[in-house]
C-alpha cells in the first residue's frame, strides 16, 4: 500500500494532447512541464500537430497556449486553422491563444561580436505572462540557424532556452525538419532528452503513408509501432490499431446471408455475427451480386450498412444490382446504407485503413462490406496488404461488426492459392468459381469452410435471375458435375432414357402376353388335336371289338353248324 | 553611470524633438535587456564608433527590453545586443556587442 501511493506520487505527469489516439499511445499525453520535440519532414503536419495540442489545450484542459512562429505568420496561421475547423481569432481574443510570429530576416542582419537570444526568452516570457500560458509551441525552432550568426552561440543559448522553459514548468512542443541520418537538421533533439515524436510521410508505390512514432518517452511507458496517421477535415488523428489483441468476444448470433439456400448451406442460419466473410472468385461469377444480397438482408433487418467499394462507383454499382432485382436505393434514401468509394491507389494502405477506421467510428455500422479487398494488392505487397486487413478484422470483431470481403482472383490460378494469404483472418469463406462445359460458364459456389458450424459440402450452381441470386443443384452423375446447359441436356438425356426403358418393359409384358396366349392357343390346338385322335382312336376300338365279336359270332356260327348244341345261344346273337 | 547619463539624454532629446531630425543626422537604437556586461560593451563600442565616424550628427536611443517587452515583437528583436539603423534608410540590424569593430562598420555603411 505504502509503496503504491509512493509509486503514484512519482507517476509522470502528462498534459493531454486530445489529438485522436494519441493519448492512448503515449499513456496520456506529453510529458507535462517539459519539452518535446515533434520532427519530421516538410509537409507531414507538424504545424499541425502542435496548432492542434495548443487549440485543444485552450479548449478541453483550459490550458491557454503560446504558439510562437518562425515561420508564418499570425494572419496565415489563423486563415490555415480555419479550415479545421478552429475559430484562432476568437481563442486569441479570450486570451486562451496567443499568436507570435518570429520573423528573422534571413541575410539582412550583419553581426558583430558577442550576442545571446535574451530578446527571444524576453519575448516569449512576455507572451506566457500575457495569457498565464501553459503550453509553448516553438514552430521551427531551427530557423534560427538560417537567420542568425554564429552556431555556437546559438546552440547554447537553445540549450539555455529549453532549459529555462522546463524550469518555468510550460509544456513545450519544438517542431524541426528531419535531417539526413538524424532526427533534426541541426541537431536540436540532444537538447530535448524528454520526448521525441517523429512524423513520417513516406511516398511508396506512388502513394503516400503517414505514420507517426514515439521514438522516445524518458520515464514512461509507450507504444513503439509506426501509427498510421491522419490529416482530413478534421485534423490530425493516429490510429492505434496495431495494439488490438485477439480478446475480443464471440457472438453465437445467426443472420441471413439473404439467399436462402445458402442459409441452408451453412448449416441452416447464415453467417455469425462479427465473423468475418470471404467471397472469393474470377471475374464476373457474382461476387458483388452475394454482397449486395447480404447488404439487402442486413438493410431489411435494420442494420447499418457501410459499404466500401474500390472499382464501381456507387450509382454504377446501384444501378447494376438492379438489373438482377436487388434494389439497394431505399437503404440508401433512409441512411442504412452508406457507400464510400475511392481508388485503392488514391493513398497508401495505412491511409485506407485509417480512413476506413474512422469512417466505421464514425458511421457505426452493423456491416462492414469491402469490394474487393485485392485491389490492394499491387505488385508483392502481399504482407502489408495481409497485415492491414489484420488489423481492420481485428478492429471489426471488436465492434462486433460483421465483415463481408470479396476477392476478385485471377482466372487460370488455383483460386484457394491466390487468398491463401488471408485464410486465417478469414471465419466464412465462399468460393465462386466458373463452371466450363460445353462451351459456357457457369457459376458454382461452395463453402471451402466456415468455422464454427457444419457446413454443407456440396456444389451449388447459382443463377443471378431478376429476382436476386438463386441457388440449383447441379447435375452430379457418372459424367461428372454439370451445370446450366449440360446440365439440362443430361437431364434430358436421362429423362429420354428413362423413357425408353418403360418403353421396353411395356413391350417386354406386351411381348409375354403374347407369348402366354400362343401357349394357350397351343394348348388349344393340342386338346382339339387329342380330341381328334382320341375319338379316332376309340372309333378303331369299337371297331376291332365289333370285329371281335363278329369274329364270335362267326365261330358260335360256325360251332352250331358243326354240332347244333349251342343253336339258341347263337341265335340270339345273331339278332343283336 | 555616466553612459546611462549620457544614454538618457540621447533618448530624451529624441523624445522632445521627435520631428526634428536633420536629413544628415543618423538615427541609432540599441536594444538591450537590463545591464548586462554584452550591452554596456555595445553601448561603449556604439559610442565609440560614432564619435569616430558621425561627430555631431547622430542620436542613440537605448530601449531595454526588460521594461518594454512588447517592443520585441513591434521591432522583431530576438537576438540582444540588436543594434537598428532606424535612418538613414533602408533599416539596418546589426547583432552582438559590435565588439567587431569592422563589421560593424560594414553593417552601418560607414
Amino acid at each position: 500500500m505504502k509503496n503504491k501511493a509512493k509509486f503514484q506520487r512519482h507517476a509522470l505527469p502528462k498534459s493531454p494532447t486530445s489529438i485522436q489516439g494519441l493519448d492512448e499511445i503515449t499513456g496520456g499525453g506529453l510529458p507535462k512541464g517539459r519539452p518535446t520535440l515533434v520532427c519530421g519532414g516538410a509537409g507531414c503536419g507538424k504545424t499541425l500537430f502542435a496548432m492542434e495540442f495548443l487549440v485543444y489545450g485552450a479548449r478541453q484542459h483550459n490550458e491557454p497556449g503560446v504558439f510562437i512562429s518562425f515561420e508564418e505568420t499570425e494572419q496565415e496561421l489563423t486563415a490555415n486553422a480555419v479550415s479545421l475547423g478552429f475559430d484562432l481569432d476568437d481563442l486569441v481574443e479570450r486570451k486562451k491563444i496567443w499568436l507570435e510570429h518570429i520573423h528573422i530576416e534571413q541575410g539582412e542582419i550583419e553581426h558583430s561580436g558577442n550576442y545571446d537570444l535574451e530578446g527571444l526568452f524576453i519575448r516569449i516570457h512576455h507572451a506566457i505572462e500575457s495569457i498565464g500560458a501553459k503550453r509553448v509551441v516553438l514552430d521551427t525552432l531551427e530557423s534560427l540557424f538560417s537567420g542568425l550568426p554564429n552556431p555556437y552561440i546559438l546552440r547554447s543559448e537553445l540549450r539555455r532556452l529549453l532549459r529555462w522553459l522546463k524550469k518555468k514548468g510550460v509544456t513545450t512542443i519544438i517542431t524541426a525538419e528531419r535531417g539526413e541520418g538524424t532526427l533534426t537538421r541541426n541537431g536540436i533533439e540532444e537538447f530535448v532528452s524528454d520526448c521525441v515524436i517523429l512524423l513520417d510521410h513516406r511516398v511508396n508505390d506512388q502513394t503516400s503513408i503517414r505514420q507517426l512514432r514515439v521514438v522516445k518517452y524518458r520515464g514512461s511507458t509507450h507504444g513503439t509501432n509506426e501509427y498510421p496517421f491522419l490529416i482530413d477535415e478534421d485534423g490530425f488523428s493516429v490510429l492505434p490499431v496495431t495494439s488490438l489483441g485477439l480478446n475480443y468476444s464471440s457472438s453465437l448470433e445467426r443472420i441471413s446471408t439473404g439467399i436462402p439456400r445458402l442459409d441452408t448451406m451453412l448449416s441452416g442460419k447464415g453467417y455469425f455475427r462479427g465473423s468475418t466473410v470471404l467471397v472469393s472468385g474470377t471475374a464476373g461469377t457474382g461476387k458483388t451480386s452475394i454482397a449486395s444480397q447480404f447488404v439487402e438482408a442486413a438493410c431489411t433487418r435494420k442494420e447499418r450498412v457501410l459499404f466500401f467499394t474500390f472499382e464501381e462507383s456507387p450509382s454504377q454499382l446501384v444501378r447494376n444490382m438492379c438489373s438482377i432485382g436487388i434494389d439497394l436505393n431505399p437503404w440508401l434514401k433512409t441512411g442504412l446504407l452508406q457507400f464510400h468509394a475511392t481508388r485503392p491507389t488514391h493513398y497508401g494502405l495505412e491511409t485506407h485503413l485509417a480512413t476506413s477506421i474512422k469512417m466505421i467510428n464514425d458511421y457505426e455500422p452493423n456491416v462492414v462490406i469491402l469490394d474487393p479487398i485485392n485491389a490492394f494488392v499491387i505488385g508483392e505487397n502481399h504482407t502489408e496488404v495481409k497485415i492491414m486487413l489484420l488489423r481492420l478484422v481485428d478492429f471489426l470483431k471488436m465492434k462486433r461488426i460483421t465483415a463481408f470481403f470479396t476477392s476478385l482472383t485471377s482466372a487460370g490460378e488455383n483460386m484457394e492459392i491466390t487468398d491463401i494469404y488471408i485464410s486465417s483472418l478469414i471465419d466464412t469463406w465462399l468460393l465462386l468459381r466458373d463452371i466450363e462445359i460445353g462451351g459456357e460458364r457457369n457459376r458454382g459456389l461452395y463453402v471451402l469452410k466456415s468455422r464454427g458450424m457444419a457446413h454443407s459440402n456440396q456444389i451449388r450452381e447459382f443463377k443471378l435471375t431478376d429476382h436476386g441470386i438463386e441457388l440449383l443443384d447441379v447435375y452430379v452423375g457418372l459424367e461428372g458435375v454439370l451445370t446450366g446447359s449440360a446440365r439440362i441436356a443430361q437431364e434430358t438425356k436421362d429423362e429420354a432414357e428413362q423413357l425408353l426403358r418403360q418403353q421396353e418393359i411395356v413391350r417386354k409384358q406386351f411381348a409375354l402376353e403374347r407369348k402366354r396366349e400362343a401357349m394357350e392357343a397351343q394348348i388349344l390346338m393340342l386338346r382339339s388335336e387329342y380330341e381328334a385322335e382320341e375319338s379316332e382312336v376309340l372309333k378303331v376300338i369299337g371297331i376291332d371289338k365289333m370285329r371281335i365279336d363278329r369274329f364270335t359270332h362267326n365261330n358260335e356260327k360256325m360251332a352250331k353248324s358243326r354240332k347244333g348244341d349251342v343253336d339258341i345261344k347263337s341265335t340270339g346273337t345273331n339278332k343283336t | 553611470m555616466e553612459i546611462k547619463q549620457e544614454e538618457k539624454a540621447h533618448t530624451n532629446r529624441l523624445k522632445e524633438q521627435p520631428k526634428k531630425i536633420n536629413d544628415d543626422e543618423w538615427v541609432l537604437r540599441l536594444y538591450v535587456a537590463g545591464q548586462t556586461p554584452k550591452s554596456v560593451t555595445a553601448l561603449n563600442n556604439l559610442i565609440l564608433i560614432c564619435e569616430e565616424q558621425l561627430r555631431g550628427k547622430y542620436q542613440i536611443e537605448v530601449i531595454d527590453l526588460l521594461e518594454k517587452p512588447q517592443l520585441a515583437r513591434d521591432n522583431q528583436i530576438i537576438a540582444i545586443p540588436t543594434l537598428v539603423r532606424k535612418f538613414p534608410m533602408p533599416v539596418k540590424k546589426i547583432i552582438g556587442d559590435l565588439s567587431n569593430i569592422e563589421r560593424a562598420l560594414v553593417g552601418l555603411d560607414l
